[in-house]
C-alpha cells in the first residue's frame, strides 16, 4: 500500500503506541483520585501538558486537553463569541476556506445573531494581515484563521495575522490541525491567543487534541460535569491518547525540519511530474505549501472514479469532488480559489508523510497518467473539449 | 461495509460497452458538468431492436457501473423494452447504490430515453412527449 492521505489521518507513530499502551498497563488509574496510584496518573497527564505545552511555545496551563481538533475549534470560537456578546461585540472574521469545523459553528453563531465576514482567499488561498486589519470593526469579537489549509496546504501568515490582531485588541483563534507537528509553532512570538490542534495528524491517535488559550483568555466550557481541564471541559481525561499525544508530538517536533526537508523534495518530484499532464494544475501555489501537500486538478474527470483506481493500484489518496464528499457541491476549498465546478469534481489530493519513499513517488507519477488518461478516454466532457466543440477550462 | 457491491464494482472496473458508435442512429446525452455527471448513450437500431449500444460517461464510480449495466440490459432489446427500462431495475442489477448515488441510475436512465427520443426526432416517428420528460437540471430531484 502506497499511503499518500496523511492530511486525513496518520499511521500511528511507535512513540505514541509505546506511550499508550505503557499508560493503559501501569497508570491506568484516575487522575482526579486523591490515592497514590491516582496520583501517578495525575503526574503522567500534569507531564503531558508540560510536553505539548513545550512544543508550541506555551506555559503547561494554557494546554486544554479535548477530542480533538473539531472540538477545540468549537470551543474557541463559541467561547469568544459568548463572552464578545456580552460586551456587544457580534462580528467575527474567518476566510471562505475553512475547515467545516469552523465554518457550521460560525453558521450556527449566525443563525444567533452574530455578522459573520468571510475573507476571499484569492487564487493562491492566502489572506493577507491588511484584509484582516481593514476588517477588524469596534465590535469584533474574534478573527478565526487556519494556520494552513488541509486541502490545497496554503500556510497563512500567523505571526503578521496575529500581529494585527493583538494590535486591535481582538482575540486570534487559529486552526492549527494541519499544521501541528509540521510548521515551527510558537504561539507568543506568533501573537497566538487560542490554538486548536489534533494527535491524529502527526501520528498520535485519533479523538484526542489540545486547545491552547492564553492566559487571560477565557474558556467557556461545552461539557459540563467534573472540574478536569480546570473547569473548561468536564469528563475523565483521556489519558492513554494524551500521553500518547505528546509523545507524539514531542517527536514530531524533535525531526521538524529533517522531515520537512524530505517530505518537501517528495512533494515537489510529484508537483513536476503531474504537471506533465496536459489539462492539469496546481491547486495553491508552490511557495507557503505544507511540506506534505500536492493537490491537482485533471481536467475532464470526475475525483471519484480517479480514486478508486488508485485505490486498485494500491494508492490512497483523496479528492474534493462531490461524489466523495456525499454531497452535490464539490470542495468549498476548491471553489474558493476560484475553480470552477467542473474543474473542482476532477480533484486529486496526495499528503505525504515522511514515510514514504521516492519509490512510491515513482509509482504515483506512473499511475496517476494512466488512470486520468483511461478516464479521459470514457469521458464525453474531455471528448467535446478536444474535438473543439467545448473550450477547455485549465 | 464498502460503499459500492462488488457488481458496481465489477462494471466500474471491467466496463462493458464502453466506446463510441460513429454511425449511431440514436444519441443522447444527459446531466451536466457543473453536477459533476454526463452521461452519453449511443444506439444502433434495427427493425426497432436494440442492435449495439455504447456509452460515454465522466462521472463517478457509480455513474461509471451504471452505464454499464444499464447498457448490457437494452442491448438486443426492443424498443417497447427499452423504454421500460427503470432506474430501479438498473439498481437492483447492480445489488443496490448508496443513498447518495441514486441519481446516476436515474441518470442512465435517462440517457438511454434521450437516445431513443433523438432516434424517432431524426426517424420522423410520432411520440408520446410524456414518455420523454429528460432532465430538468434539478439533481436534488434525483436523489430520492
Amino acid at each position: 500500500m502506497i499511503y499518500m492521505d496523511n492530511a486525513a489521518t496518520t499511521k500511528t507513530g511507535q512513540a505514541a503506541m509505546a506511550a499508550m499502551t505503557a499508560c493503559m498497563a501501569e497508570n491506568w488509574g484516575n487522575p482526579s483520585s486523591l490515592y497514590a496510584h491516582g496520583q501517578r496518573a495525575a503526574e503522567d497527564l500534569w507531564r503531558a501538558r508540560e510536553r505539548m505545552a513545550a512544543c508550541i511555545g506555551a506555559s503547561p496551563k494554557e494546554i486544554y486537553f479535548t477530542s480533538g481538533g473539531s472540538e477545540g475549534d468549537n470551543q474557541a470560537i463559541l467561547s469568544a463569541a459568548w463572552l464578545g456578546e456580552k460586551k456587544g461585540k457580534k462580528h467575527i472574521i474567518s476566510s471562505t476556506f475553512e475547515h467545516h469545523a469552523v465554518l457550521h459553528t460560525l453558521e450556527k453563531l449566525k443563525q444567533e445573531g452574530f455578522e459573520v465576514d468571510l475573507l476571499p482567499v484569492g487564487e493562491k488561498g492566502n489572506i493577507t494581515p491588511k484584509q484582516v486589519s481593514e476588517a477588524i470593526r469596534e465590535d469584533t469579537a474574534l478573527v478565526t484563521l487556519m494556520y494552513a489549509n488541509n486541502e490545497i496546504g496554503s500556510i497563512l501568515p500567523i505571526a503578521k495575522i496575529g500581529a494585527v490582531c493583538r494590535e486591535k485588541g481582538v482575540p486570534f483563534h487559529t486552526d492549527a490541525v494541519q499544521a501541528a507537528g509540521h510548521l515551527p509553532i510558537d504561539v507568543a512570538a506568533q501573537n497566538i491567543d487560542m490554538l486548536s490542534l489534533s494527535a491524529h495528524k502527526f501520528h498520535g491517535p485519533k479523538g484526542v487534541g489540545a486547545l491552547y488559550a492564553r492566559r487571560g483568555i477565557s474558556l467557556v466550557s461545552l461539557i459540563e460535569g467534573g472540574a478536569q481541564e480546570r473547569g473548561k471541559r468536564a469528563g475523565t481525561e483521556n489519558l492513554p491518547a494524551i500521553v500518547g499525544m505528546a509523545a507524539a508530538l514531542e517527536e514530531a517536533c524533535a525531526h521538524l525540519e529533517e522531515n520537512a526537508r524530505k517530505v518537501s523534495a517528495l512533494r515537489d518530484r510529484l508537483i513536476d511530474g503531474l504537471s506533465q499532464i496536459p489539462h492539469s494544475a496546481l491547486n495553491g501555489g508552490r511557495e507557503n505549501r505544507l511540506p506534505g501537500n500536492v493537490n491537482f486538478c485533471f481536467e475532464g474527470i470526475e475525483g471519484e472514479s480517479l480514486l478508486l483506481l488508485l485505490d486498485d493500484k494500491g494508492i490512497c489518496a483523496s479528492s474534493g469532488s462531490a461524489c466523495t464528499s456525499g454531497s452535490l457541491d464539490p470542495s468549498h476549498v476548491l471553489l474558493a480559489i476560484g475553480r470552477p465546478h467542473e474543474v473542482a469534481h476532477g480533484s486529486l489530493r496526495l499528503s505525504l508523510s515522511e514515510e514514504n519513499t521516492d519509490a512510491d513517488v515513482d509509482a504515483v507519477l506512473e499511475a496517476v497518467p494512466q488512470v486520468v488518461e483511461y478516464l479521459r478516454g470514457m469521458s464525453p466532457l474531455w471528448k467535446d473539449k478536444v474535438s473543439g466543440k467545448n473550450p477547455f477550462v485549465l | 461495509m464498502a460503499l459500492y457491491s462488488n457488481k458496481v464494482m465489477d462494471h466500474f472496473r471491467n466496463p462493458r460497452n464502453a466506446g463510441v458508435i460513429e454511425d449511431a442512429d440514436g444519441v443522447g446525452e444527459v446531466g451536466n458538468a457543473v453536477c459533476g455527471d454526463i452521461m452519453k448513450i449511443y444506439l444502433k437500431i434495427e427493425n426497432d431492436v436494440v442492435t449495439d449500444v455504447k456509452f460515454e460517461t465522466f462521472g463517478c464510480g457509480s455513474a461509471i457501473a451504471s452505464s454499464s449495466m444499464a447498457t448490457e440490459m437494452i442491448k438486443g432489446k426492443p424498443l417497447s423494452q427499452v423504454l421500460q427500462l427503470t432506474n430501479k431495475a438498473v439498481t437492483e442489477a447492480l445489488d443496490g447504490l448508496p443513498a447518495h448515488k441514486l441519481h446516476c441510475s436515474v441518470l442512465a436512465e435517462e440517457a438511454i430515453r434521450s437516445a431513443v427520443k433523438d432516434y424517432y426526432d431524426r426517424r420522423g416517428i410520432a411520440y408520446d412527449p410524456v414518455q420523454f420528460p429528460g432532465c430538468d437540471g434539478h439533481c436534488e430531484g434525483c436523489m430520492g
